[in-house]
């Protein structure tokens, strides 16, 4: 007996969020036994995962806190996606963005916070999409392919971070690989009372709902999905499929760059070398998630910022590691990622007669 | 190959669908040995389909295949070898960057040993035996056309196959070829008692060599009787159950005294190994239809990449209403007015958009405001088209779920929406049905008969010389001769492809 | 000086033995159409699953059989996600490769570190004669003069690599000369990632010794690009990595130098990853990938 996959006709519905779910238990049941392995309750951990950080107003802040970079890298995935510009290097352009952050936050004493909160953004968009330059100009002048070449300055920029932390930025007071903390001008302010959730937050969803409403309404936005659909047929149209993919390069590092900013300005306030537990691949997963929309990125974001608290105080309740939330969300992408693929198949058993 | 006798074949009430479109609707068929059964069909009435389901590239929904009267499974071209079925199918199924040798041996390739050897001696055996030649280690990318298809067909034969189908097999050979090709096919039948299904739509090669006919139309089969004695007219009156379909009543292009020539290629070369052009030169004026009749594979493509922009030629100039182009783009042609239709229409527009975005993609400033698409003019430019083309679609529609005919007005919406000066059409009809291949027609000659200069690149004899005012040749590269419409035969016409001048 | 060489030789044999050894694997299977983005994952799940079972088991023989079984299981997964579902492969894989990395990491949690400890073994050692330069491990070797070898014939000379190489170039000619495009895949899919499970476990049960969080640090992408700085070709490849590795085992001599010791080190480690994006950027455009690269296979 073998299965094949025939393509469905027409699509219930229902067929969708019901593999998600599908999906969604089928992580469970595989953490689960991890969770049991490593000595854990699954039922208590799970808890501790999804509901806890509900059950609070600091649960509930510190994730939309923890979800804050993955609004960025969300984005910038997405949109890199959308117009078939395969950025895997979001990390290091994350990390860029958290270079020039510094920079700009060591030597910021004295502006006025109007333009230090700003400006700090800024430099992090720069050092982001300054990153991503070299791949999107090898992509766009010489055809060669950007998987690899983004991939491979992930590491590089790791490196940039720790010979600038055990170099020149080696903290001045403790002789520590973390840099000085930054000008207090430049620290962007907490907008929800009582809590770290800080502008950043706000400035990634204004993003987020920026490259929205681009790819919607925006002429701009039709020719980076036309590009992204068919480059063949968009080439015919008259598009600038070079073009388009260089500055949808350019932007989606900036992107996750300002995401980098975001962290240095908004929480961390210096430059260490942990600053980033893999924003970058994790916007990825974000943007899969979300099948590249972008509101779909915000909520998604919000989920795994909630996995993120909440696998955290998992592992302080139950001893269990606390890189199980790591390990759920790389099940789901793939779960979710096959579920999505599943619902448009029917699964036919023939059975080969004689 | 062993000399086993030829079971004799019967597809039984083969149902098919793909979504909601049905493509076959309980054909029942029957293949005997020792005959050429030509398959006869509109674009799209399943001739294709059926025979993949006899090769097993894909399943039917319903319905059965009996070899010898014993049901038989066929889940994969693995098991329509081993019963005996081959097939050469209309594009190619050759591994490009491997040798002839290699291709043959590729069925039979052990996990370890791979039989070049062999796979030699078959190339041998076959040329010797049905005068098939083929050089055994050349790298198939760089054979003629031809010598390609040979290739399948030994492919074929290798396998010891009582069964070939060939679909559409002389759509790409020119006549002399066409000639051979048929003289294998009727030795194959004679020689091997094989059984041959030709799938095609040239009447006249099936009045040559099939035996039995059969015509399918929307999935069924309408007729299906012996062919000898039937004439190529009663032949199509048989597929469209017409007289045939009536030629567009021609409006003569009233000559113009000296329109002005809108667009010329001078001298123009590309220098290739395989291909390429050679000192093209030609012109199209106001009010005319240029044909551009040849062979598939003698510089078509070429010339249509060169005057779309796409191709840079090594030499030469191409001049739009007198004024050399410096450099050459699809945009600064855009911007002078010349449009294209490409010959793939899949490629040609975005299928996962909707019908209202594809329909202005190539003029995106026109419904910009402020950097934001303009929905409303859109959508008012959409609901214009689709009511002038009579496209059988909704604005918010994607692309790919529409018919091949209907894809192609809204192409050629596109296209004209700018009253474009020159527009060059490439294979417009390829694939479509009777109804729409006339009306996409019908559409060109009005274009002409507006003032614009078309240029019809076409691998459809009857449709170059239905439309062309003047016809240009093309053969090795090389324009032969651009002769006058009028008066022009089929036979002339033929001999100037095959290079006669 | 010429013990500088010398020295220099030996670190790049060493140093490229992971790199060959993974891109040898990736050329398999990317010749089939498929791109394996798991592979820095399955290097390091390899890498892990071996170490932890020799140091179980006591046997680094069998550290090196549970390092090539997770690889397999690897390889089952992504053909099954790439293959029979035609889901993206650049997701797909680094899906694989975040999955391989988070669980890994956290087994080693549960097994070893909880306590504070690393996950130790007495490795394999180079096999000690030679001098210098021929005093390298067995894996070097066997990557050298039996894999590279072994599977440039697989690939120009074998039946199978016909195969492969009719079903990356053109799927749907292999399915109508009756080869199981699917199964093809697979195979070229999971003989990759046994080379990418070996790579894995020669830096932990042979080279370091111990198991460590980041221990690949990006060698799997450098493996992917060298594949295709290489055109999967196993002589471009080999030339490939060794390139890389010079570059890497230079800049540890480099700092000797005094004119550089005040450059940070980390830069001078960047250098061969920078040296990699360089390369590809010179080999240029028009790169012959397989006809089918990227593109799933079915049957309408």
């Amino acid at each position: 007996m073998k299965p094949r996959f025939v393509l469905r006709a027409g699509n219930p519905w229902w067929r969708g969020p019901l593999l998600v779910s599908l999906a969604a238990v089928t992580t469970f049941v595989i953490t689960a036994a991890l969770i049991r392995w490593s000595g854990g309750n699954p039922i208590a951990a799970f808890r501790y995962m999804f509901i806890n950080p509900l059950q609070s107003k600091f649960g509930f802040t510190e994730s939309i806190l923890s979800a804050t970079p993955l609004v960025f890298t969300g984005a910038s995935v997405a949109i890199a996606f959308r117009a078939g510009y395969w950025n895997i290097g979001a990390e290091g352009q994350l990390l860029a963005g958290t270079v020039g952050a510094t920079w700009f936050g060591l030597h910021a004493e004295g502006l006025p916070p109007a333009i230090a909160a700003p400006g700090i953004l800024l430099a992090g968009a720069t050092f982001g999409a300054a990153w991503a330059t070299v791949p999107a100009l090898l992509r766009a002048r010489l055809g060669i392919d950007e998987v690899v070449t983004t991939l491979l300055l992930n590491p590089v920029a790791l490196l940039v971070i720790t010979g600038l932390l055990n170099g020149p930025w080696r903290n001045s007071e403790t002789g520590f690989p973390d840099s000085d903390v930054i000008a207090e001008s430049a620290m962007m302010p907490v907008v929800w009372p009582d809590t770290r959730v800080h502008l950043g937050l706000v400035v990634g969803v204004f993003v987020t709902l920026g490259c929205w409403w681009f790819i919607g309404q925006m002429t701009g936005g039709l020719r980076l999905r036309a590009v992204g659909l068919s480059p063949g047929a968009a080439r015919i149209a008259g598009l600038h499929v070079e073009r388009t993919l260089l500055t949808t390069a350019l932007v989606s590092g900036g992107i996750a760059g300002m995401g980098g900013a975001s962290e240095i300005a908004g929480v961390a306030h210096q430059l260490t070398i942990g600053i980033s537990s893999g924003f970058g691949y994790t916007g990825v997963i974000v943007a899969t998630l979300a099948a590249l929309s972008f509101i779909g990125s915000l909520v998604v974001a919000l989920i795994l910022g909630i996995i993120n608290v909440g696998s955290f105080s998992a592992s302080r309740a139950l001893s269990i590691p606390s890189t199980m939330g790591e390990v759920v969300r790389s099940v789901l992408l793939i779960t979710v990622v096959a579920a999505l693929v599943i619902q448009k198949y029917k699964i036919v058993w023939k059975r080969r007669e004689a | 190959m062993t000399r086993s006798t030829t079971p004799s074949i019967c597809l039984k009430s083969i149902q098919k669908a793909y979504g909601a479109t049905v493509a076959l609707n309980g054909v029942t068929l029957e293949l005997k040995p020792g005959e050429v059964h030509a398959l006869l069909g509109e674009n799209g009435a399943g001739k294709t389909t059926l025979m993949k389901t006899l090769f097993g590239l894909t399943q039917p929904d319903s319905g059965s295949i009996e070899v010898n009267g014993i049901a038989t499974v066929i889940a994969s071209p693995r098991d329509a070898r081993a019963a005996g079925i081959g097939m050469v199918t209309q594009h190619f199924s050759l591994v490009k960057t491997m040798t002839v040798a290699e291709n043959l041996a590729l069925a039979e390739a052990g996990l370890v040993r791979v039989n070049l050897a062999e796979a030699r001696r078959t190339v041998e055996g076959a040329a010797a035996r049905y005068g098939l030649e083929a050089p055994a280690d050349a790298v198939v990318a760089e054979l003629p056309v031809a010598l390609q298809q040979r290739v399948e067909i030994l492919k074929a034969l290798a396998a010891g196959c009582k069964y070939l189908i060939l679909d559409e097999p002389t759509a790409v050979l020119g006549p002399k070829d066409v000639d051979s090709l048929l003289g294998v096919i009727a030795r194959l039948r004679d020689q091997e008692s094989m059984s041959i299904v030709l799938i095609s739509h040239k009447m006249k090669e099936i009045e040559r060599v099939a035996n039995r006919v059969s015509v399918l139309r929307r999935g069924s089969v309408v007729a299906s009787t012996a062919a000898e004695g039937m004439t190529p007219k009663q032949l199509v009156a048989l597929m469209v159950g017409g007289d045939g379909t009536e030629p567009v009543v021609r409006t003569i292009a009233v000559a113009k005294e000296r329109a002005a020539v809108v667009l010329a290629l001078r001298g123009i070369s590309i220098k290739r190994v395989i291909g390429g052009l050679d000192d093209v030169s030609l012109e199209v004026r106001e009010g005319e239809i240029l044909g551009v009749a040849g062979v598939s594979g003698n510089g078509q493509s070429e010339l249509v990449g060169v005057l779309s922009g796409i191709l840079r030629a090594d030499s030469g100039n191409l001049e739009v209403a007198g004024s050399v182009l410096g450099d050459v783009t699809p945009s600064m042609l855009y911007r002078a007015g010349v449009g294209m239709l490409g010959e793939d229409r899949h490629a040609s527009a975005v299928q996962h958009l909707p019908v209202v975005e594809n329909l202005v993609l190539d003029q995106l400033q026109t419904v910009t405001r402020l950097g934001h698409l303009d929905r409303g003019a859109m959508a008012q430019r959409c609901e214009t088209a689709i009511r002038e083309f009579e496209i059988k679609a909704t604005p918010d529609q994607h692309l790919g779920t529409l018919s091949g005919g209907n894809m192609q007005k809204v192409l050629l919406a596109r296209l004209f929406s700018r009253s474009p000066k020159a527009v060059i059409v490439s294979q417009p009809t390829r694939g479509l049905d009777v109804v729409s291949t006339r009306y996409v027609r019908s559409l060109i000659a009005a274009a002409r008969d507006k003032g614009t200069a078309v240029v019809l690149v076409s691998e459809d004899l009857d449709e170059v010389l239905e439309l062309a005012d003047r016809v240009a040749v093309m053969y090795r590269g090389r324009v032969v001769g651009i002769v006058h419409a009028h008066g022009l035969t089929r036979e002339r016409l033929g001999e100037m492809m095959a290079g006669v001048s | 000086m010429i013990d500088v060489i010398v020295d220099l030789v030996a670190a790049t044999l060493r140093i490229g033995t992971p790199l060959l050894l993974a891109a040898l694997g990736e050329i398999i299977t990317e010749r089939s159409g498929v791109l394996n983005l798991g592979i820095e994952g399955i290097m390091y799940s390899s890498a892990f699953s071996g170490i932890a079972a020799a140091s179980y088991t006591g046997s680094l023989w069998m550290g090196l059989i549970v390092a090539v079984a997770t690889g397999l299981i690897a390889g089952v997964i992504l053909a099954f996600l790439t293959v029979t579902l035609g889901v993206n492969q650049h997701v797909a894989g680094l899906g694989l490769t975040l999955f391989l990395i988070s669980i890994s990491n956290t087994v080693n949690r549960i097994l070893f570190t909880s306590d504070g400890g690393q996950v130790r073994v007495d490795p394999w050692k180079s096999i000690g004669i030679g001098g210098p330069i021929f005093d390298q491990y067995v894996f070097t070797y066997v990557a050298l003069f039996v894999g590279a070898p072994l599977v440039w014939w697989i690939i120009w000379r074998s039946g199978f690599g016909l195969r492969v190489r009719a079903v990356g170039e053109n799927p749907e000619a292999a399915d109508v000369a009756g080869i199981q495009v699917s199964r093809t895949r697979y195979q070229a899919i999971m003989l990759g990632t046994v080379f990418m499970s070996l790579a894995g476990a020669f830096i932990t049960l042979a080279y370091v010794g111990q198991f460590t969080i980041n221990i690949i640090n990006g060698r799997g992408w450098v493996a992917l690009a060298l594949v295709i700085f290489g055109r999967w070709n196993v002589g471009r490849c080999i030339v490939g990595a060794a390139i890389f590795s010079l570059v890497n085992a230079g800049q540890l001599q480099l700092r000797l130098v005094p004119a550089f010791a005040d450059v940070p080190f980390e830069l001078l480690l960047a250098l061969p990853f920078l040296a990699v994006i360089v390369g590809l950027a010179v080999s240029g455009r028009n790169v012959p990938y397989p006809g089918s690269y990227l593109k799933p296979y079915r049957r309408l």
